[in-house]
């Protein structure tokens, strides 16, 4: 939960409501995007982000070797697995 | 040193060891007294205890476990009220897997499922909010736990549910943040801290700017830390370096997540939908000042608590346990009365036991038993 995980954005779903799909090492789900979209950077200018997602929301961009990194760390935590058995059972796409 | 071979780059964390060694002989109070710093956030003392960094550390420093773990502070009450809503025929009770297990004054959430009530793990408020969309016949009562990394996720389900006009959603808020919280140990009698790892995710939505009040008016150092065992040694460095030269300011070690400015949409998403409360009851720790928020009334239709009738009865913490003192720093987990007997995390009395985030099960888990026995 306060950890949050890694993930990529491979698809916005629904740029009003500021929804998109997330790759969070293989598992697919829905997050919302409105904390990390600004003027100079729009909904559709998320696809390929690398973002740090907290309980089903992007809050933060990251990029790919601190994605990777902190992806690692979680997972030696036993957070990782956590978090996306938890994504697997609730609304994982 | 038994985690030490596992680190990226091992070679790094004995360096800066090295460094904080040196420091720490720089130090003169450090002659006379540890010197203790007190980690805010659950998810540190989490990875200081898997990573084995304490006992890397010189023994003239003192890492002082801190409340920053939403499960562990919640009092037995809140539970309470959320099994008297779950346990309504009309309700969905939805919550994050960590809080199912928190123990009330009569039964835990998990307990309240297995005599029936209908309550569902989620991994997101949004996953309520659909749940309440699928079944319009029932009322779906999601349980908001968490500091300010997860407060504007509930407030941007909020605004959500009000927007597509969904009247079967509401949230039993027990949102709490960290500001006054810290300021509530800074003032505690029994407590002589030196410094801070500040939280790196609550950072990450509220910036640097509220901790000022920390090195203005207590003249303390605080650096907000990243997560990997070498951001939390060198944010240590960082604290030390400050004790040593006799500064007491806000640093960022862990700029690449958190702008000083903080998320400005969560901020505004937040301050839409919530405001300060003017106490909040937390488990070990009492009623804290301004410490929770509320929904604000243009909300309240989202509001369970004006919803639903709760118990909201305020519960003592169990006489055995001493999760206020654990929480404060006052003693050590392996010294309150009924660690790994009576309290453990299969059958857990207090909540520090519950989570991973926990001071308690993270020294019973990575050996704390150990560390325990080895004293005695």
């Amino acid at each position: 939960m306060c950890l949050g995980i890694p993930g990529r954005i491979v698809a916005i779903d629904d740029a009003v409501r500021k929804l998109a799909t997330v790759d969070v090492s293989g598992v697919k789900r829905q997050i919302n995007v409105a904390c990390i979209v600004s003027e100079d950077h729009p909904v559709e200018a998320c696809v390929g982000d690398w973002v740090l997602v907290h309980v089903g929301f992007a809050m933060s961009r990251i990029d790919e070797a601190e994605a990777a990194e902190t992806l690692k760390v979680l997972t030696e935590l036993g957070e990782a697995q956590a978090e996306m058995e938890a994504m697997r059972l609730s609304g994982a796409a | 040193m038994k985690y030490v071979e596992e680190f990226r780059d091992a070679e790094k964390a004995k360096v800066l060891v090295h460094e904080i060694d040196k420091l720490v002989a720089e130090i003169d109070v450090a002659k006379e007294r540890p010197i203790a710093i007190m980690e805010v956030c659950g998810g540190h003392t989490h990875s200081i205890f898997r990573y084995g960094l304490e006992g890397m550390l010189p023994k003239e420093i003192e890492l002082v476990h801190g409340p920053g773990c939403p499960v562990c502070v919640l009092p037995m009450g809140r539970v309470d009220d959320c099994v008297a809503i779950a346990e309504r025929p009309e309700v969905i009770f939805t919550t994050f897997g960590d809080a199912m297990r928190v123990p009330g004054s009569k039964k835990s959430l998990l307990q309240a499922k297995a005599d029936g009530a209908d309550v569902r793990m989620v991994y997101s408020p949004m996953d309520a909010l659909a749940l309440a969309k699928k079944n319009p016949d029932r009322e779906v009562v999601f349980f908001a736990i968490g500091f300010e990394t997860t407060i504007p996720s509930t407030a941007l389900t909020i605004l959500q549910a009000q927007a597509e006009g969904v009247e079967n959603f509401s949230v039993f808020c027990n949102h709490i943040t960290i500001v006054p919280t810290i300021k509530a140990i800074l003032d505690s009698p029994d407590l002589q801290l030196d410094g801070f790892l500040g939280p790196g995710h609550v950072s990450m939505v509220i910036g640097t700017a509220p901790y000022e009040f920390i090195s203005h008016h207590y003249k303390r150092p605080m650096v907000v830390a990243g997560f990997e065992p070498l951001d939390v040694l060198q944010s240590i460095w960082m604290v030390l370096k400050q004790i040593k030269e006799g500064r007491a300011e806000i640093e960022n070690q862990y700029a690449r997540i958190v702008p000083d400015a903080g998320n400005r949409a969560a901020l505004t998403a937040l301050s839409e939908v919530y405001e300060l409360r003017e106490f909040f009851e937390w488990r070990g720790l009492g009623s804290i000042d301004h410490s929770g928020v509320r929904i604000r009334a243009a909300y309240r239709a989202f509001d369970a608590e004006a919803k639903f009738a709760t118990p909201n009865i305020k519960i003592a913490d169990p006489k055995s346990c001493q999760c206020g003192e654990v929480l404060k720093g006052v003693i050590k987990p392996w010294q309150c009365k009924v660690f790994g007997s009576a309290c453990n995390p299969e059958t857990p009395l207090g909540a520090l036991m519950v989570s991973s985030e926990g001071a308690c099960a993270a020294y019973y888990q990575y050996g704390g038993v150990k560390k325990r026995e080895a004293v005695s």
